[in-house]
């Protein structure tokens, strides 16, 4: 039964990409790239990966889509399109993706046997940090160096995002609302944030234990305030704005500076102190949803677009 | 013939098909914003390859090892970053020019 579920799921995915592909309006394809995320989620629950999937289904589908669509809405009519490529060099590229794809599907088929895995690892180091969902121990313990990092990554793609505004909007208000507003948006923006902060603060909460964590509680953070934003209840703040830079950078400071901390407390760079160790991954994680939030809430906001009251 | 149907081999295999998929459109696709979606499917592909690794390092009592789950993660973040910087791009490259 699960067998027919899983191949009626990848036939899903593979339509919808193709169709992503072809379909001549703009509009049409990304929203079937929406729904193209939201099966990729059902995929990775098959694959025993629950974070995964809260994580794809909120960044990888939601996040992106509200990205791709606002764009598509700004450039309606004016994008730039290259000369389209002729048919025999269609199918060059096509002969040439699809030798790609049989290249990693043989790969895929003759994975080593028994699989390499880092698991019992990563099991060892779950009893020291205290936490009980093995994903949050790597991110935020086995491998902290790279969530550290990727916050960095992060805040670079906003700055370059940031330094696309016109010179005499730097530091100002990005436009995040088009226009008139409809009634159905004023109203869910009224009805929706309670319910998405408590659902936002309770993911992060039990991502210590459970499936969920910093980067699914920031994007439902994120949402809530864009769509509070969207609707034109609040204005969205100065991007020079010292309570929005603190917020941005607040979790991967606070997380650098409890890394050097490491060297004086504990075994070195990146490593907590065994009694601490909870407390201070809880600290960092709810310093960091807070981060996240905010980060992706302005790289969906886009460049600055008024200038600043000052 | 049973092999090839667990869940890690169908949706690597899946995987590896959609990383063509994006491929094509990243590279054939007329419009700027296609390819941006090109590059997220390409990408999702790539994930889901990871996943299947990830599937098949199932041990110490975990139904799939953590470690790539935690990178796939993260790098899925990235790829949302990497899309957001692409689309301000692509923005700023469709609005009027101010000089001309």
């Amino acid at each position: 039964m699960m067998l027919l579920f899983d191949i009626a799921l990848v036939a899903g995915l593979l339509t919808l990409a193709v169709h992503v592909v072809r379909e001549p309006d703009e509009r049409s394809a990304i929203i079937a790239f929406l729904a193209f995320g939201l099966l990729l989620g059902l995929a990775w629950i098959r694959l025993a990966a629950p974070d995964v999937a809260l994580t794809e289904i909120a960044i990888g589908g939601g996040g992106t889509g509200i990205l791709l669509l606002r764009a598509e809405a700004a450039v309606r009519g004016r994008g730039k399109h290259e000369e389209s490529v002729t048919r025999p060099g269609k199918l060059a590229i096509a002969v040439g993706c699809a030798a790609i794809s049989a290249g990693l599907g043989l790969a895929v088929l003759s994975f080593a046997s028994p699989a390499p895995t880092l698991a019992p690892a990563a099991a060892e180091g779950l009893s020291a940090t205290g936490l009980g969902n093995p994903v949050t121990a790597v991110l935020l313990a086995y491998r902290a160096l790279d969530t550290l990092l990727e916050k960095v990554v992060v805040l670079l793609a906003l700055i370059g995002v940031w330094s696309l505004a016109p010179d005499a909007a730097w530091g100002g208000v990005p436009a995040v609302r088009s226009g008139e507003i409809p009634q159905p948006l004023a109203y869910l923006a009224r009805i929706l944030p309670p319910f998405g902060v408590v659902i936002g603060v309770y993911m992060f909460w039990v991502g210590a234990d459970a499936p969920g964590g910093t980067f699914q509680a920031g994007t439902v953070l994120a949402a809530m305030w864009l769509l509070v934003m969207l609707a034109g209840l609040r204005s969205p703040p100065e991007t020079a704005g010292l309570p929005l830079r603190l917020a941005l950078a607040g979790g991967p400071i606070l997380f650098l500076a409890i890394a050097f901390l490491g060297f004086a407390f504990a075994d070195g760079f990146l490593a907590y102190p065994k009694a601490l160790a909870k407390p201070l991954i809880l600290a960092i994680e709810a310093a960091l949803t807070l981060s996240v939030a905010a980060a992706l809430a302005m790289l969906v906001a886009g460049p600055a677009r008024r200038a600043p009251t000052r | 013939m049973t092999v090839a149907l667990q869940p890690s081999v169908l949706f690597g295999l899946c995987g590896a098909a959609l990383v063509g998929i994006g491929l094509f459109a990243v590279v054939s696709s007329p419009g700027l914003l296609r390819r941006i979606v090109g590059c997220n499917i390409l990408g999702a592909g790539i994930f889901l390859v990871f996943g299947a690794v990830a599937r098949r390092g199932a041990g110490a009592g975990f139904e799939a090892d953590p470690v790539p789950q935690a990178l796939v993660i993260t790098g899925i973040v990235v790829a949302f970053s990497a899309s957001a910087l692409a689309v301000a791009l692509l923005k700023r490259l469709a609005e009027p020019r101010s000089d001309a």
